[in-house]
């Protein structure tokens, strides 16, 4: 049988993808354990022990100096900075997205400002930022949001101008004005597509979180994570990326599923 | 003045390509009219003209007796090969679309008596078309078939003066297609409707039209092929039986026009 047929089935699936996983695990432990048998005071590669008691405290012991517990402290700074960053740039990327597909003159006006923005590395941007909006919390949702929206604006515009011809013909000869081609041919027809921009701009906009985080800002996992660098904990630094992992992964999957729930037209819920 | 739509001495050009030159067709109301032709001979171009989709770059088209604007309106519906229908919507939602837009400018939906006649008004017309137990599928899980009875209920509901059809069938099963061309010849008896049909299959232009007209380019010349546009070569009226009995007893009431080498230029268009 080709190997381009041999399909797996949904419970073997679960267990061919946790192996990779597992090895690399048992990798970590096996040159963690050598490293320590050499060097009991190891910070490089900290056993699961280690981590857990350094962790322990971020975790259930309030901070000297805030009174907060770190981790939690640092996990809700971080989530309320990406929620209101992604939730800015997808609303606009809906808007912006949508009038961009749907009206050619639009299109023709604002198209190339939209791309002239999306070009410009937005880390670049930083330095503008923080001295016209300071170093608080604004200046770090603006980076998400400058990050993320151009890219998403461009994927929906897109993905609206490619709705096929013969549907927005058919729309006027029942007679859509262009606002209600826009509310109910485009707009449905662009949600799951937004989902999907959500779920692929999750991963940049961690990225611009963990950097505006680490560049100025006192509390939050990126911030975390440069702090405690200084000090080679490890044992801190590992579990916190372990911690982001889990969380874009969760956001992920239940994106994907809400998508799935509220437009069950677009997943192939066939025959 | 007995026609519904008339075209006066229409030309089509992009660029300095001729698509259609010097096209005069009258049409009158309740006639079903097949168009054939091989391809690139400007049979979608002439639908897209009447359509609204496109503008005439010379000549003048005329619905009732008024020019027509290059915009598609609800006095013309369509019903194309694929992608007529919106994937979003249920078949019944597909079909409220266009009482929808009429009666509610703003949020384009309905609510209460107004939604609950609308819908009764579209469940009837979704039985009319043989999709009386499809009320709730969506597009995606119809097959081909079904999909085309959802695009031409999805037309008639606006009542359109002309319904035009650019090869609705050509994507079909043949038994399917045989099952539309009966669906199809129903409607246009009951609704009295006047079609225009672009067809790639003779046959069904012969079975189905009251009329044929082809389009082919009278002329040819081998170093600028582009030079030259298509037009009407034979324009054929069918004298159908009894109009209960409509099948392929057709007779050709016009003599062909244009000389005799278009055959062997088929398809250099």
């Amino acid at each position: 049988m080709r190997w381009v047929n041999r399909h797996v089935r949904r419970g073997d699936r679960l267990l061919l993808g946790a192996v990779p996983i597992l090895l690399l695990v048992l990798l970590y432990l096996f040159l963690a354990t050598q490293r320590h048998a050499a060097n009991p005071f190891d910070k490089i590669l900290p056993l699961p022990d280690g981590m857990m008691k350094a962790m322990a405290g971020l975790l259930f012991q309030p901070d000297q100096l805030t009174g907060q517990l770190l981790f939690w402290a640092d996990t809700l700074a971080s989530l309320e900075r990406l929620g209101i960053g992604l939730g800015i740039a997808t609303v606009t990327a809906l808007l912006v997205g949508l009038v961009l597909g749907v009206l050619p003159p639009v299109r023709a006006t604002f198209g190339p400002l939209v791309t002239g923005i999306a070009v410009i590395p937005p880390i670049a941007l930083l330095p503008i930022l923080f001295i016209a909006l300071g170093l608080g919390e604004t200046a770090k949702i603006a980076l998400i949001v400058i990050g993320i929206a151009p890219v998403m604006v461009r994927d929906i515009a897109a993905h609206v101008a490619a709705l096929p011809r013969e549907q927005i013909v058919k729309a006027q000869t029942l007679g859509a004005s262009s606002w209600q081609i826009m509310t109910r041919v485009a707009l449905p027809q662009a949600m799951p597509r937004l989902f999907h921009a959500m779920r692929l701009s999750l991963g940049p906009a961690w990225v611009f979180l963990i950097s505006a985080e680490a560049i100025a800002s006192d509390v939050g996992l990126g911030y975390r994570i440069f702090l405690v660098r200084r000090y080679l904990s490890m044992d801190v630094i590992i579990p916190y990326v372990v911690w982001i992992a889990l969380l874009a992964v969760a956001m992920d999957i239940s994106l994907t599923l809400l998508s799935q729930r509220l437009f069950p037209w677009a997943h192939g819920d066939s025959h | 003045m007995s026609a519904l739509l008339s075209l006066r001495d229409v030309w089509v050009e992009y660029g300095d390509k001729i698509v259609l030159e010097r096209v005069s067709i009258d049409i009158e109301a309740g006639s079903f009219v097949s168009i054939v032709g091989p391809s690139g001979a400007g049979k979608s171009s002439l639908l897209r003209l009447i359509l609204g989709q496109e503008a005439a770059t010379r000549g003048s088209i005329l619905l009732d007796g008024t020019p027509l604007t290059p915009e598609c309106g609800p006095d013309r519906g369509v019903v194309f090969q694929r992608y007529s229908v919106f994937p979003h919507l249920s078949a019944l939602r597909n079909t409220l679309f266009g009482l929808e837009c009429d009666q509610a400018p703003v949020l384009a939906r309905l609510f209460g008596t107004a939604r609950r006649e609308a819908v009764e008004e579209a469940t009837g017309m979704l039985a009319a078309v043989g999709l009386g137990d499809s009320l709730h599928l969506y597009p995606a899980q119809m097959s081909g078939g079904m999909q085309q009875r959802l695009a031409i209920a999805q037309a008639l509901i606006k009542r359109p003066r002309i319904l035009l059809l650019d090869e609705p069938f050509g994507a079909l099963d043949p038994g399917i297609r045989a099952d539309m061309h009966q669906l199809i010849t129903r409607l246009w008896r009951d609704y009295s409707l006047t079609i225009i049909m672009v067809t790639h299959d003779i046959r069904e232009a012969f079975s189905l039209g009251t009329r044929v007209l082809a389009l082919d380019k009278r002329r040819h010349d081998p170093h600028a092929p582009h030079r030259f546009g298509a037009t009407a070569v034979y324009d054929l009226a069918l004298r159908k039986p009894a109009p209960d009995a409509a099948d392929e007893t057709e007779e050709a009431a016009a003599s062909p026009d244009g000389e005799q080498d278009n055959e062997e230029k088929v398809g250099h268009g």
